[in-house]
């Protein structure tokens, strides 16, 4: 038997369970009991499915024993960010307005994982409907950064990426609107993809911003990266925004050298903010680059930094109209009409803007009453910030001003990327500022919170894929991550640079001292 | 006060001018909606035609119907609108339970196609007007709300089958000039959709709906000209409703600007329902702000691109459009202008039927005659469609054949053209089986001195200047031999009692 099933990695997993040293079932179960020991620590899932992972697994390794063929996954535990629909588990986006909704069918990626066989053990926590930097907006409770369980994990995938860091599963899948995949990917010491926008389906991701959100792969290496991509990347005609391009075979490129690669560096990321731990990570990961036989040049991004308030006009403009259809009319939650929660005076449920709902004086009618209440009861206060920044922004005699002029920049920073990718390959930097921050530290400070995507959100408004990963650790003990973004549809660059790092370095190979 | 003028009294000209545009929600015939592989099937169990994508279900997403918008860009070049080589979605948000996603993908300022328009002609001279088009486009409808239909619970129940449904949005200039104009124009609109397979425009069914905007022009003495503060008419379900509100509505700001003098700009524009039973139109409850509905680009779907070729095959899909095959029936067949907006007006099949019976006669104008005279009127009273006509164009042409050989007379042609109708036999069949065999010149003859013979006194009156009198012995010579060409009969009889 091979060693602990925990430590293998993606791409170990599936050639052991193909070649019979590993059974999918033994694997499942390994992981399976690992999330149970883990769980109650972390809170990364909102949901286990035991059973049919366990099912799914014994159906691999039957047909396995059948000689039948099996997919690329087969016998691969992933889990699932909770912003994609699965038929057969609960599909919350971490918010009450959607708390035991079932969706009638599989997100794309989620259907292309079954058909790959791959095992999905559960549903990961996520900052509701994807909105924040620290999985504290999850109505069901924060998840805990594996490297120390009183920080934040990032987010808004922040259950994905602790999942994978505490070897819960190998791989996990999340979405990434302004850096959701990569800035948890970074906090938590793993590696995570953001594909190029359109490079894989979105149907059956709860939309938060649909022209910025992409799912990616979120696993310990390029490699397991790569395979998970090729098996959830491609054209979907339910998808009008996807894109027709064939998929490279990503796996089989990560070997190539980087002699001659082009890295670009921006010198307004390393302005103040950045923290001096983090930059001198960041730095010693273009040296290892440079031994790997890259260049590095100065580019500039002159937008960029324009990046965070463009984005949050765009990503609110768009949610204020994507979140609009959880009125409590046709499913998730709804208040009793005439507010049935009046029976429990001492439990006033508290408005975004502070007021008590309860004291809110007329409405226009029932139906109004209904939907406000609904609203109020159903979502958080960072979901109620956003809809009500997004529906002033595209308000009459505000649009121009606001929505109108960030489409603009937006096309500036488009602009910048293409100038930029002119004379490099590849652009490196920072994820966030920071190491992992404590829990609680920027919750009553929505502007901080914003601004630890100010690496990220750039890429999401180009369009182009982005990768972070492990360069180093703070004295502290907690990872450092280092992004690499690329032009459109140069994933497989991406990867390959990412796993030539990973090939002089092991960081990505360290494991957090998680105590249960 | 003064009492309030009639219809009639409004429609005086000097008077004032009822100006009028109007805009039309058209629902296309496709068999599919527009961003879902759903059925477009009319009365289908509620909520039974529908999916993720038109439920507004967490994590769906549109795809654009290809020939839902070939249809439209069909429907705009009809239309003589430009059609835009680059077009967008955009959301309209707004909450109502009838629309799932709390937005509606619809088009906003860069509609598929703009700048066109569509002539209505009155076949009897009484008018003729071109009415422009603003801007024709294209968006989904929504659900249906049934408020109070569950008896004995105040529940609103929400159909969704309709969500989704692809219907294009005609917005006409502000041209027309009357309520009979509107109605006028209405049909035309509606013949050229249905002419184009565009649309089946039933209103029952919902698949065309009306706005009218309405108010009126006042020339003063010194030249001026007051305008009163435009309406919007909605919940007319016929044209006669658009007719008639439009001329109630007329009456009604005539009335009120003589009490109140109350002009354009000076309230925001109100909309009226109108009450078909009562026959009035009601101010609906007015909000103070106008409706914001923060429209943005959709990001869901990708903008859509018209090429040459996708015009070209519109084009070509199109065929004669209704004005255009009046003048060719016209022309083609040397019948009048008003036979031809008849036969136009029934539709492409009639006229097709039309123009097969008018070739194998190799007589237009006898067979527009038929056509106007027995088909049209067998068909309104049997119902049906004149592809399911039973009497086909070759057994009309082999009956006005037979009449032109002198057979037998028009209206014997009527009694086998009734009976091929009811039974379905051929011609020849229904002729050999009445008897009507061709009478010969002696057997006329003869039947004819037999009738002077007995028929002094009619013989008498014609000697004495009353032809007429002759009608009696046609009568009787049909009696006694019921395929004598009445005509014939004539001629001989007056030719004998002339040699007498």
């Amino acid at each position: 038997m091979p060693s602990d099933p925990l430590q293998l990695s993606a791409v170990e997993i599936v050639a052991a369970v193909r070649s019979g040293d590993l059974t999918a079932t033994a694997c499942t179960e390994a992981f399976l009991d690992r999330i149970a020991r883990t769980n109650g620590t972390l809170n990364a899932f909102l949901c286990v499915d035991r059973e049919g992972a366990l099912a799914r697994a014994s159906d691999v390794d039957a047909r396995r024993r059948a000689g039948r063929p099996l997919g690329p996954l087969a016998g691969l535990p992933v889990g699932v960010k909770d912003a994609l629909c699965t038929a057969d588990l609960p599909t919350t986006c971490a918010s009450k307005m959607l708390a035991g909704y079932r969706p009638p069918y599989d997100a794309e990626v989620v259907a292309r994982l079954r058909r790959a066989d791959a095992v999905i053990v559960g549903k990961t926590n996520m900052d509701e409907f994807a909105m924040g930097g620290s999985n504290e907006n999850s109505a069901f409770g924060p998840v805990a950064n594996p490297w120390d369980t009183s920080r934040a994990p990032g987010g808004s995938s922040g259950g994905s990426a602790a999942c994978v860091a505490a070897d819960m599963a190998p791989v996990a899948i999340g979405s990434d609107t302004g850096g959701s995949i990569r800035q948890p990917a970074g906090l938590c010491g793993i590696t995570g993809l953001k594909p190029t926008y359109g490079r894989v389906s979105r149907r059956g991701l709860v939309a938060f911003a649909s022209s910025l959100d992409q799912i990616g792969p979120m696993a310990r290496s390029a490699a397991d990266c790569a395979l998970t991509l090729e098996a959830i990347a491609g054209h979907d005609p339910g998808d009008s925004t996807s894109l027709t391009d064939a998929v490279p075979d990503y796996s089989r490129m990560l070997d190539k050298p980087l002699t001659g690669l082009r890295i670009g560096r921006v010198p307004e990321h390393f302005a103040a903010g950045l923290d001096p731990e983090v930059a001198r990570g960041v730095e010693e990961a273009f040296a290892v680059f440079r031994e790997l036989g890259a260049t590095v040049h100065d580019v500039r991004l002159p937008h960029a930094h324009h990046g965070i308030p463009t984005y949050y006009l765009i990503a609110p403009c768009e949610a204020s109209s994507n979140l609009a259809r959880y009125d409590g009319a046709h499913y998730g939650h709804r208040a009793e009409p005439g507010g049935g929660h009046r029976a429990e005076p001492g439990k006033g449920h508290r408005a975004a803007d502070g007021r008590d709902a309860d004291a809110t004086a007329a409405f226009e009618s029932p139906l109004v009453e209904m939907y406000c209440r609904s609203r109020a009861e159903g979502f958080g206060p960072e979901v109620k910030r956003r809809i009500m920044l997004g529906t002033y922004a595209l308000s009459a005699g505000y649009y121009d001003a606001y929505y109108a002029k960030a489409l603009r920049v937006r096309r500036l920073i488009r602009q910048d990327y293409l100038d930029a990718f002119e004379s490099v390959d590849l652009i490196g930097g920072p994820v966030s500022a920071t190491a992992a921050f404590p829990l609680g530290e920027k919750t009553g400070d929505p502007l901080a919170m914003y601004l630890v995507d100010m690496y990220t959100v750039t890429a999401n408004l180009a369009g182009v894929g982005g990768i972070s990963f492990p360069c180093g650790f703070t004295a502290g003990g907690l990872p450092i991550g280092f992004q690499l973004q690329a032009p459109a549809l140069a994933e497989s660059l991406l990867l390959n640079a990412t796993d030539r790092f990973q090939s002089l370095t092991d960081w990505h190979r360290r494991r957090p001292p998680l105590a249960v | 006060m003064a009492a309030a003028p009639s219809p009639a009294d409004v429609a005086a000209p000097g008077s004032f001018t009822t100006v009028i545009g109007l805009e039309v929600h058209v629902q296309l015939q496709t068999a599919t909606k527009l961003f879902c592989g759903c059925p477009t099937t009319f009365g289908a169990p509620p909520n039974t035609q529908v999916c993720p994508t038109c439920l507004g279900l967490p994590g769906s997403l549109p795809v654009m119907n290809r020939h839902a918008f070939d249809l439209a860009v069909r429907a705009a070049l009809a239309l003589e609108c430009s059609i835009a080589p680059f077009t967008k979605w955009d959301r309209k948000n707004y909450f109502y339970p009838d629309l799932p996603k709390g937005y509606q993908i619809s088009q906003f300022d860069l509609p598929f196609s703009s700048d066109g328009f569509l002539e209505v002609v009155d076949p009897k001279g009484a008018f003729s007007r071109r009415v422009g088009i603003i801007r024709v486009h294209l968006e989904e409808d929504a659900g249906k709300s049934m408020h109070d239909e569950a008896a004995g619970t105040a529940d609103s129940r929400i159909d969704l089958n309709r969500a989704g449904t692809p219907l294009c949005e005609i917005v006409t200039q502000p041209d027309l000039r009357s309520p009979q104009e509107a109605r006028a124009w209405l049909n035309e609109l509606k013949l050229l959709l249905v002419y184009l397979g565009v649309s089946d425009c039933n209103m029952q069914e919902g698949s065309l709906r009306v706005d009218a905007n309405v108010n009126l022009h006042i020339p003063r003495p010194d030249g001026s000209v007051a305008k009163t503060p435009i309406v919007e008419i909605k919940n007319m379900n016929s044209f006669r409703s658009v007719e008639r509100a439009l001329a109630y509505e007329a009456a009604r700001q005539w009335e009120e600007w003589r009490a109140t003098g109350r002009e354009l700009g000076s309230a925001p524009k109100q909309t009226r329902g109108w009450d078909d039973p009562a026959g009035v139109t009601r101010g609906q409850r007015h909000k103070e702000e106008s409706s914001d509905y923060r429209y943005f680009p959709e990001p869901d779907l990708v903008p859509v691109r018209v090429s040459a070729d996708d015009l070209a095959r519109a084009r070509a899909a199109m065929g004669v459009p209704p004005a255009g095959l009046r003048h060719m029936l016209a022309e083609r067949w040397g019948i009048s202008a008003y036979d031809a907006d008849v036969l136009v007006n029934q539709g492409r099949d009639l006229v097709a039927y039309f123009e097969e019976l008018a070739g194998l006669v190799g007589e237009g104008k006898v067979a527009s005659n038929w056509m106007q005279q027995d088909v049209l009127r067998t068909l309104n009273e049997r119902g049906g469609t004149i592809d399911a006509f039973p009497v086909r164009p070759a057994a009309l042409a082999d009956i006005i054949g037979r009449i032109a050989a002198g057979d037998f007379d028009t209206s014997r042609g009527r009694e086998i053209f009734a009976e091929v109708l009811a039974s379905g036999r051929t011609v020849a069949d229904v002729v050999a089986s009445l008897g009507i065999a061709a009478v010969d010149d002696d057997a006329l003859e003869a039947l004819c001195r037999e009738l002077v013979a007995a028929n002094p006194k009619i013989v008498a009156d014609v000697q004495g200047g009353k032809e007429q009198a002759a009608a009696g012995l046609i009568g009787q010579a049909k009696k006694k031999n019921p395929n004598v060409n009445p005509g014939k009969v004539r001629a001989k009889c007056l030719e004998i009692i002339r040699g007498l």
